[in-house]
């Protein structure tokens, strides 16, 4: 089958089976399910430690983090078969909770050198300078990132809110299949949350699905999602509608601690 | 037999051969080199300041002098043959030891700038060789005894008081010989008051596959206010030794800027004395060493500040893969006379395998209350972290690897003040860590 074909007739974009993961000799997730479709927006829940930036990572694909066990599979393909780079290439994106200074390595030459490997991984011939500027301008018009970021190195010297805009605005650039975005709203004030959630809504269509992780109910307020899981413990103890995140805002997540 | 006599006995057998091809001002201090020689060894491995290098390992093999001059013919279009054969108007060429005055050169130098040949300087100017020739390199180090025992010619540059040389000087060190060789030479450079020079030195080979040892001493002085930067850029082959020791003499309100980059070699020692004798005197010595396969690069630095309110700074940077050594060596010195010294020195360090190597040895003596001095080495591993951030991204691992590295050459590049030279650096790393860089490369003639 080739491969757009196999791309239509995979109506679950992301399905995740029992999932194991350690770090070291600590079990950090214990058998996670989740199963994703086009178009939706997931929103995943749970007090400090019970594993979801653990999730992300592992999904994403970081050596840090050993699978012991299950499977996840984007649009049919085995993802933890792959490398972190082929797992974006083949639509996966994560937005990191804390991104990375990368001093010496500048905006420019680091998604030059990302959209190149996505288009070579395709067989596609490398992007013109003119149009990679181009691009570059149209996308960052979606997050309202500076032209003078973008020559800066790599997320060095960026404030909180920026680091989180430059997240989306890669985001913006690749066209993942399935984002996760990992806490991005922690250290954003009101305004930078509201451009970022601006951003990540404009981005979205009926192909693709989010994967929100956040501590709070505020961010939700901006990206509306479809199912709300909660994670404890390294594994999914409920899940439900936007109403769940109402309710865990209410009452805490000491409720869901006692009766999982 | 010993490897130091190898070459006393040479010195020995070819003395009036030697002095015959070179000049009376330098015939003159091979015997005070000799006796120093005489009662001496060269430094081995595990020596004080010595670490990790031999230089009497260096010097083992008995490599063939020029004594007699041969004219060994260099064809200048095949050593560029990777440019336009149109030669910059301010480059030089020194075949093996010997100087080769190039017509566009000699007709392009500007008033009060003298390049030519030290042997010629040194009987035509006496007086003006004589002040600084052996003045500022001191023979107690055997490898400057050693090359003044045995150096017939080089480079003599003079820079006349308030001149300033708008261009780089770019002088082009050619190795050319079908047998294994050692050439001996002397640069002296003598920066007038008020005067400016930026020197750009490459070692070039010809014959890759022949064993070549460049031995070369560097006394420079710069005048009261004068400005120098010596960049000096080795892109040589696996089968080249060098031993280099660079001495700077700086007067009062000058400033100096060294920078040792070593992309390709096969060993390397260099060394580097900087003298702030008078006040307010800024120096900075940057490095940075690239090493892959079982390259070895050893620089050492001696910061010696000895009046008061200069400053100096210092940065070395080291990737180190494969099998490479690596080594730093960086002492800074106070004397009490030297109130409100300014002195700093990092050296930051990336192993990339396992069994490369570093050694680090980072040292301060203060003989005053008044001073801010710091040193700092650090020797890692490629920040894992951004690593996986760029893989995320979907580069390739190997890429992602590549640009954290010349990532990490990007501050010493920095310090070039010459754009075109940074442009050229940063441009050459980049071949370097890609692995496509070749040994010709460094030399091209900068636009």
């Amino acid at each position: 089958m080739n491969y757009e074909l196999r791309i239509m007739n995979c109506t679950n974009l992301l399905d995740v089976r029992n999932l194991h993961a350690s770090i070291g000799e600590k079990e950090i997730l214990k058998g996670i399910n989740l199963t994703i479709r086009r178009g939706e927006v997931h929103a995943i829940m749970g007090p400090n430690g019970s594993g979801k930036s653990t999730l992300s990572s592992v999904l994403a694909g970081n050596p840090a983090f050993t699978v012991t066990e299950g499977s996840a599979s984007l649009h049919g393909i085995d993802l933890l078969a792959l490398s972190p780079e082929d797992r974006s290439h083949e639509g996966l994106f994560l937005s990191f909770q804390y991104p990375v200074e990368i001093p010496g390595v500048s905006m420019v030459n680091f998604m030059r050198a990302a959209v190149n490997a996505k288009r070579k991984y395709f067989n596609e011939p490398p992007m013109s300078a003119t149009d990679f500027l181009k691009m570059m301008r149209q996308k960052r018009a979606v997050v309202e990132l500076d032209n003078k970021l973008a020559s800066r190195s790599v997320n060095e010297g960026f404030s909180g809110g920026e680091k989180k805009r430059n997240e989306i605005f890669q985001m913006a650039v690749l066209e993942p299949q399935l984002s996760i975005l990992d806490e991005t709203d922690s250290g954003l004030d009101i305004d930078a949350l509201r451009i970022v959630s601006q951003g990540v809504n404009t981005l979205k269509t009926s192909e693709n699905a989010t994967i929100v992780i956040t501590h709070y109910q505020r961010l939700l307020d901006y990206i509306k999602p479809d199912f709300v899981h909660v994670l404890y413990k390294g594994r999914i103890v409920m899940t439900g509608g936007p109403e769940l995140a109402l309710e865990l805002e209410e009452r805490g997540y000491d409720w869901i601690k006692e009766n999982s | 037999m010993n490897p130091l006599n190898q070459y006393i006995e040479l010195y020995n057998a070819n003395r009036e051969v030697i002095d015959a091809g070179s000049a009376p001002l330098l015939n003159a201090l091979r015997p005070a080199a000799l006796e120093v020689l005489l009662g001496n060894s060269l430094p081995v491995k595990g020596d004080e300041g010595y670490e990790v290098t031999s230089v009497d390992g260096m010097l083992a093999p008995d490599y063939g002098l020029n004594v007699a001059r041969i004219d060994i013919p260099v064809d200048i279009a095949e050593t560029f043959r990777c440019d336009v054969p149109n030669m910059s108007s301010l480059m030089g060429i020194v075949a093996n030891d010997k100087f080769v005055p190039t017509k566009s050169l000699l007709r392009n130098l500007p008033e009060g700038v003298t390049v030519m040949s030290l042997a010629e300087a040194a009987t035509r100017f006496p007086d003006r060789v004589a002040r600084f020739y052996g003045k500022i390199a001191p023979l107690d180090n055997p490898v400057v005894a050693l090359d003044t025992l045995l150096v017939q010619d080089g480079v003599y540059i003079h820079i006349a008081d308030r001149v300033r040389l708008d261009r780089p000087l770019q002088i082009v060190n050619i190795f050319q010989s079908m047998v294994p060789m050692m050439a001996a030479r002397r640069i002296l450079v003598d920066v007038g008051e008020n005067a400016d020079l930026r020197l750009l030195l490459c070692d070039h080979s010809n014959n890759p596959d022949t064993d070549y040892l460049a031995l070369q001493v560097i006394e420079a002085h710069v005048g009261e206010r004068g400005h120098l930067e010596i960049y000096d850029i080795e892109a040589s082959t696996a089968a080249t030794r060098r031993l280099s020791c660079t001495y700077v003499c700086q007067e009062s309100g000058s400033e100096f800027l060294g920078n040792a980059t070593t992309l390709l070699n096969g060993v390397t020692r260099n060394e580097y004395t900087i003298d702030l004798r008078g006040e307010r005197c800024s120096a900075g010595l940057y490095g940075m060493a690239i090493g892959s396969a079982s390259q070895h690069i050893d620089n050492s630095s001696v910061i010696n500040h000895r009046a008061s309110r200069s400053a100096s700074n210092q940065l070395f940077r080291y990737v180190l893969d494969d099998e490479a050594q690596g080594a730093f060596g960086g002492l800074i010195e106070v004397f009490p006379e030297a109130q409100f010294t300014e002195a700093f020195q990092t050296n930051n360090n990336i192993l990339a395998s396992a069994s490369a190597q570093m050694h680090a040895k980072p040292q301060l003596i203060i003989n005053n209350d008044d001073v801010k001095c710091s040193h700092g080495a650090t020797t890692g591993q490629l920040n894992h972290e951004a690593l996986f951030y760029m893989r995320s991204r979907g580069i390739p691992y190997d890429e992602a690897r590549t640009m954290l590295m010349q990532a990490f050459m990007v501050d010493v590049i920095n310090t070039v003040s010459v754009e075109a030279l940074r442009d050229r650096l940063r441009h050459l790393v980049e071949k370097r860590f890609a692995g496509t860089l070749g040994s010709c490369e460094s030399c091209r003639k900068l636009q």
